[in-house]
C-alpha cells in the first residue's frame, strides 16, 4: 500500500502536516518532546508545592477581578451605600470601594473572600512544601539555589499578604499599618528617613495606599511570577529528587511522564485546590471589613491580629519585655526593634543559609538526588522540629488574648507561658525528636535483622513461648537477615509483604467484593500466605531461610 | 436656772432613751413594701459583703452608696451578683433573683444609697452609624470590633455582648461594673448611649453575608480554619491522588 511505502517520520494526516509546518518554522518538536516526557515522582508529598502554585493562579485570576472595582484613593468621602450601619460616615474612597465591592458588585464578596482564603492557603502551602523540602534533604547540592529562591518566594508572599491586608483601609488593616509604621520608625539611625520615604511624610499621609496598591498588584506579583518561573525551570533542568526505593538511583527518576499521566493528575489537583478555595470563599466569612469599620487612628479594637503567617511577629512583640534602650542625646532604641526587625532578620537569614550551614558542618559536598527519610538524619530533623516549635509558640502567643478570652485563662499567664515556653519547649522538642528518630532507625534495623513480627505465638516442646518472625530476605546460619538498610521504608506488617490476602481496592468505599477476592487468592496457591500456613507447622529452623522464623540472637 | 438645768437633763435623758428606737421605727414605717422586701433580700444575700448600711466590707465588697438601681439591675440581672466566690472578676451566670425581686432590691438600694437610675423609653432610639462610630471609639478597645469580647490583664476580661439586652448595656454604661469605666451622661449623652445600643443590637442580629461567621473575631479564627479545613482537605486530596498512583 502507498501509505506503508512513505518514509517513517513523514506525516500523512492533515494534523501531522500542519504540525510539521509549525515545527519547520519554530523548531519546537525536540524541546516539547523532552518536556512532555519529563518524569515526575508519584509520591504525594511532591504535590505540596503545586498547591501553592495553583493558589497563586487563583490569586492572579480573582485579584484581577477585584482591581476592576477597588479604588486605592485616600480621599475622604461620605458613605451613602447599601450597608445601613455605615451610612453617613466619613471614610476613605478605598474603604468605600471595598464596601461597594462587597455589597453592590455581583459576585464581589465571593471573589474577595476567595482571594483572601487563597492567600492564606498560598502561604500555608509554601510553608508545608518548605517543610517537606527541609526534612527530606531536598535542598542539598545541587539544589541550594532553588532553596534560596524558595525562601525569597516565602518572604515575598508575606509582602503580598501584608499589602493586600492593608488595602481595604478598615480599622483592622489600619491598625496593622500603624504597627508597621512604628516598626519602621524603631530601626536605629535610618528608621525615620525610611518612614518618610515609604509614607511620604508622617503616618499616615495620603500616598501609602496608592503605593501599596502598585506593590501589591504589579511589582511583587511580577517578581513572584519571575521567581516561580525560575524555580520551576531549575526543577526541570536539575530533575526531581525522589525517595530511595527499588530501581531508584542517583541517576534516574522513577515516576510518571508529564504527559499524559502527570498532566491529568496536576489538572485534577488544580480543580481540587480551586474547589477548596471556592468552598471556603462561599461558605466561610473572612475579613468582614464592614464589621471592622473605617480606619480612624483614634480607634483600635481588642484582638487586632495580622493574618496567621505574620502572627508569629505579633507574638514575639507580645512576649518581648519592654526594654527600651535609652542612649545619651535623647536617643532611644525602642523595644519593638528586637522582636519585629532583628528576630525575623535572624530567622530568615538562618533559613536561607541552612543548606550552606549544613554543608559546612557535615562536609558533605556531594550532589544528592535521592531524598533522605527524616529519621535517618536525626540532627537535621530535630533542628527543624525545634525551629517549628519556636515558631508555633510565637504564633500561638500572637493570638494569646483570644485564647485567654475563649478558654478563660489569665492573659498574664498566657504571656508568661509563652515566654517560658519559647525558651524550654524547643530544646524539649529537639530531644524528643532525636530519640524518636533513633527509635525508628533501630526498629528498621531490627526488622531487617530479625524479620517481621507475624503475631503467631508458638509453644516449643520445652514449654518456651516464642513469636514467629518472617525474615524479609535470605538469612545467615544464625537466622539473621542479610539485607542492608537502603534508606527506603522497611515493611513493618505482614500484609505489606503479602502475608494476608491483598487489600480490597477502593479509597472511599470498597469497589470489589471481599468474598470474591478471598476466593481469587485461595485459587492462587503460590501466595506467601499459602507457604506461611505450611511453614508454621514446622520447626522454624534457621535452614528454612525465607520462611517464618523465631527470633534468635 | 436649776429648773432649766433639770428640764434639759430630763429632755436629754428622755431623748437618748426613746429617740433611736422611735427613729428606726419611723424609717421602717416610711419604707414602701417594695423597699421592705428589698431590704429582706439584701439582708439575706448581700449584707455579708456590702455591709449592713451599704457601706461595703473591706476585702469583700464595695460600698453601694451612690451605686444606684442601674448598678443593681446590671449586676443582679446578669447573674454576676450574688457572687459565688471572690475571683478576678464576677462571671455572668443565670440570674438568681426573678424580675420582681430585682425590682425590690433596686428600690431598696436606690432609697438608701441613691445613684443613677434606669432609663425609660426605647433604648435603641439613636443613629445607627453614629452608634457604630461611638462604639469603635469608646468600647471596641476592650469589647472587640462588634462586641465579641476581649481579654484584659490577670484573668479579667471585657465580656462578649452576645447575650446582653438593651437595659443591661445601658445600665453597664451608667454604672461601670468591674473594670469598665463609667460613661456618665456627660461623657455619652443618653441619645449617644441609645445609638450605641442600636448599633450593637442591630449588628448582632444581622446575618453574616459571607457565610459562617466563625466568631467574627478575624485572623485567629481564619488561621484555624485555613489549617484545619483548607490545608487538611488538600492534604487528604493529595493522599488520595497518591493512592491512585
Amino acid at each position: 500500500m502507498a501509505r506503508t511505502a512513505t518514509a517513517p517520520g513523514v506525516p500523512t494526516t492533515p494534523l501531522g502536516k500542519a504540525a510539521l509546518e509549525i515545527d519547520d518554522r519554530l523548531i519546537v518538536a525536540g524541546p516539547l518532546r523532552r518536556t512532555l516526557n519529563k518524569v515526575f515522582p508519584d509520591h504525594w508529598s511532591f504535590l505540596l508545592g503545586e498547591i501553592a502554585l495553583y493558589s497563586f493562579v487563583i490569586l492572579l485570576l480573582s485579584g484581577t477581578y477585584l482591581t476592576f472595582y477597588y479604588d486605592a484613593a485616600m480621599t475622604e468621602v461620605v458613605y451613602e451605600g447599601t450597608y445601613a450601619p455605615m451610612r453617613g460616615l466619613e471614610m476613605t474612597a478605598a474603604y468605600e470601594s471595598t464596601l461597594k465591592l462587597s455589597f453592590d458588585v455581583r459576585g464581589g464578596l465571593f471573589i474577595r473572600q476567595l482571594h483572601h482564603w487563597a492567600a492564606l492557603l498560598f502561604v500555608a502551602a509554601i510553608v508545608v512544601h518548605l517543610l517537606r523540602i527541609f526534612f527530606t534533604g531536598a535542598f542539598r547540592r545541587p539544589r541550594e539555589t532553588n532553596w534560596l529562591i524558595g525562601v525569597a518566594l516565602l518572604v515575598l508572599s508575606f509582602a503580598m499578604g501584608f499589602t493586600g491586608y492593608s488595602l481595604p483601609d478598615d480599622l483592622l488593616s489600619g491598625t496593622g499599618l500603624r504597627i508597621v509604621s512604628a516598626i519602621i520608625l524603631s530601626i536605629p539611625v535610618v528608621g525615620t528617613w525610611v518612614h518618610w520615604a515609604v509614607f511620604d511624610g508622617d503616618y499616615v499621609g495620603e500616598e501609602i495606599l496608592g503605593r501599596m496598591y502598585i506593590v501589591h498588584v504589579l511589582i511583587v506579583p511580577a517578581i513572584l511570577l519571575g521567581l516561580i518561573a525560575v524555580h520551576l525551570l531549575m526543577l526541570v533542568k536539575q530533575k526531581h529528587t525522589q525517595f530511595p526505593g527499588p530501581g531508584r538511583t542517583e541517576h534516574n527518576v522513577v515516576g510518571n511522564r508529564l504527559f499524559p499521566a502527570f498532566a491529568v493528575k496536576a489538572g485534577g489537583l488544580f480543580f481540587i485546590v480551586f474547589g477548596v478555595c471556592a468552598a471556603l470563599g462561599g461558605l466561610v466569612q473572612i475579613n468582614p471589613v464592614w464589621l471592622w469599620g473605617p480606619y480612624n487612628p483614634a480607634q483600635v479594637s481588642a484582638a487586632s491580629q495580622p493574618d496567621w503567617y505574620v502572627m508569629f511577629l505579633d507574638g514575639s512583640t507580645r512576649l518581648f519585655p519592654a526594654w527600651d534602650i535609652n542612649l545619651p542625646g535623647n536617643y532611644t532604641i525602642p523595644a519593638l526593634f528586637w522582636p519585629t526587625v532583628v528576630l525575623p532578620g535572624i530567622i530568615f537569614t538562618l533559613l536561607a543559609a541552612y543548606p550552606v550551614i549544613e554543608r559546612k558542618l557535615t562536609r558533605d559536598e556531594a550532589s544528592h538526588h535521592l531524598l533522605q527519610r527524616p529519621r535517618d538524619v536525626p540532627v537535621r530533623t530535630s533542628l527543624g522540629m525545634m525551629a517549628l516549635a519556636f515558631y508555633i509558640v510565637l504564633m500561638f502567643s500572637g493570638g494569646n488574648d483570644v485564647i485567654a478570652e475563649k478558654f478563660d485563662i489569665s492573659l498574664n499567664a498566657m504571656t508568661w507561658a509563652g515566654r517560658i515556653g519559647l525558651v524550654i519547649v524547643p530544646p524539649i522538642v529537639y530531644l524528643l525528636t532525636y530519640r524518636i528518630c533513633l527509635g525508628l532507625q533501630k526498629h528498621d534495623r531490627e526488622v531487617l535483622e530479625h524479620g517481621l513480627e507475624t503475631g503467631v505465638i508458638r509453644r516449643l516442646p520445652h514449654g518456651e513461648f516464642i513469636e514467629v518472625h518472617q525474615p524479609l530476605g535470605p538469612v545467615d546460619e544464625h537466622g539473621h537477615g542479610q539485607l542492608a538498610y537502603g534508606g527506603a521504608p522497611v515493611p513493618k506488617r505482614m500484609n505489606q509483604v503479602g502475608g494476608a490476602r491483598r487489600a480490597i481496592r477502593g479509597f472511599f468505599s470498597p469497589i470489589e467484593e471481599p468474598a470474591r477476592v478471598e476466593l481469587e487468592q485461595r485459587r492462587d496457591e503460590h501466595g506467601l500466605s499459602a507457604a506461611e500456613s505450611r511453614e508454621l507447622t514446622t520447626s522454624g529452623r534457621p535452614s528454612d531461610g525465607g520462611r517464618p522464623q523465631e527470633p534468635r540472637d | 436656772m436649776a429648773g432649766l438645768m433639770a428640764a434639759l437633763v430630763l429632755t436629754g435623758t428622755l431623748y437618748s432613751a426613746l429617740s433611736p428606737a422611735h427613729a428606726t421605727e419611723e424609717a421602717i414605717q416610711s419604707e414602701s413594701s417594695a423597699e421592705a422586701a428589698g431590704r429582706e433580700l439584701y439582708e439575706r444575700s448581700c449584707i455579708t459583703c456590702h455591709g449592713e448600711n451599704l457601706e461595703g466590707v473591706p476585702t469583700r465588697g464595695p460600698s453601694l452608696i451612690g451605686a444606684g438601681e442601674a448598678a443593681v439591675y446590671f449586676q443582679v440581672h446578669t447573674g454576676r451578683m450574688p457572687l459565688v466566690r471572690q475571683e478576678a472578676q464576677a462571671p455572668d451566670k443565670p440570674a438568681i433573683f426573678n424580675d420582681e425581686e430585682i425590682d425590690q432590691l433596686m428600690a431598696y438600694i436606690q432609697a438608701n444609697g441613691g445613684g443613677p437610675t434606669l432609663p425609660s423609653g426605647d433604648l435603641r432610639d439613636g443613629d445607627l452609624a453614629e452608634g457604630g462610630e461611638l462604639f469603635r471609639l469608646n468600647c471596641a478597645q476592650c469589647h472587640n470590633f462588634v462586641g465579641e469580647g476581649g481579654a484584659l490583664s490577670s484573668g479579667k476580661r471585657a465580656p462578649s455582648l452576645e447575650d446582653a439586652n438593651d437595659l443591661e448595656i445601658y445600665s453597664a454604661m451608667l454604672s461601670g461594673p468591674e473594670n469598665m469605666p463609667i460613661f456618665g451622661d456627660n461623657q455619652l449623652t443618653p441619645e449617644e448611649k441609645r445609638s450605641i445600643i442600636n448599633y450593637i443590637q442591630t449588628v448582632k442580629e444581622q446575618a453574616d453575608p459571607g457565610g459562617a461567621g466563625i466568631g467574627r473575631i478575624g485572623p485567629v479564627a481564619e488561621g484555624v480554619v485555613i489549617w484545619v479545613v483548607g490545608v487538611a482537605a488538600l492534604l487528604f486530596g493529595i493522599f488520595w491522588m497518591g493512592s491512585k498512583a
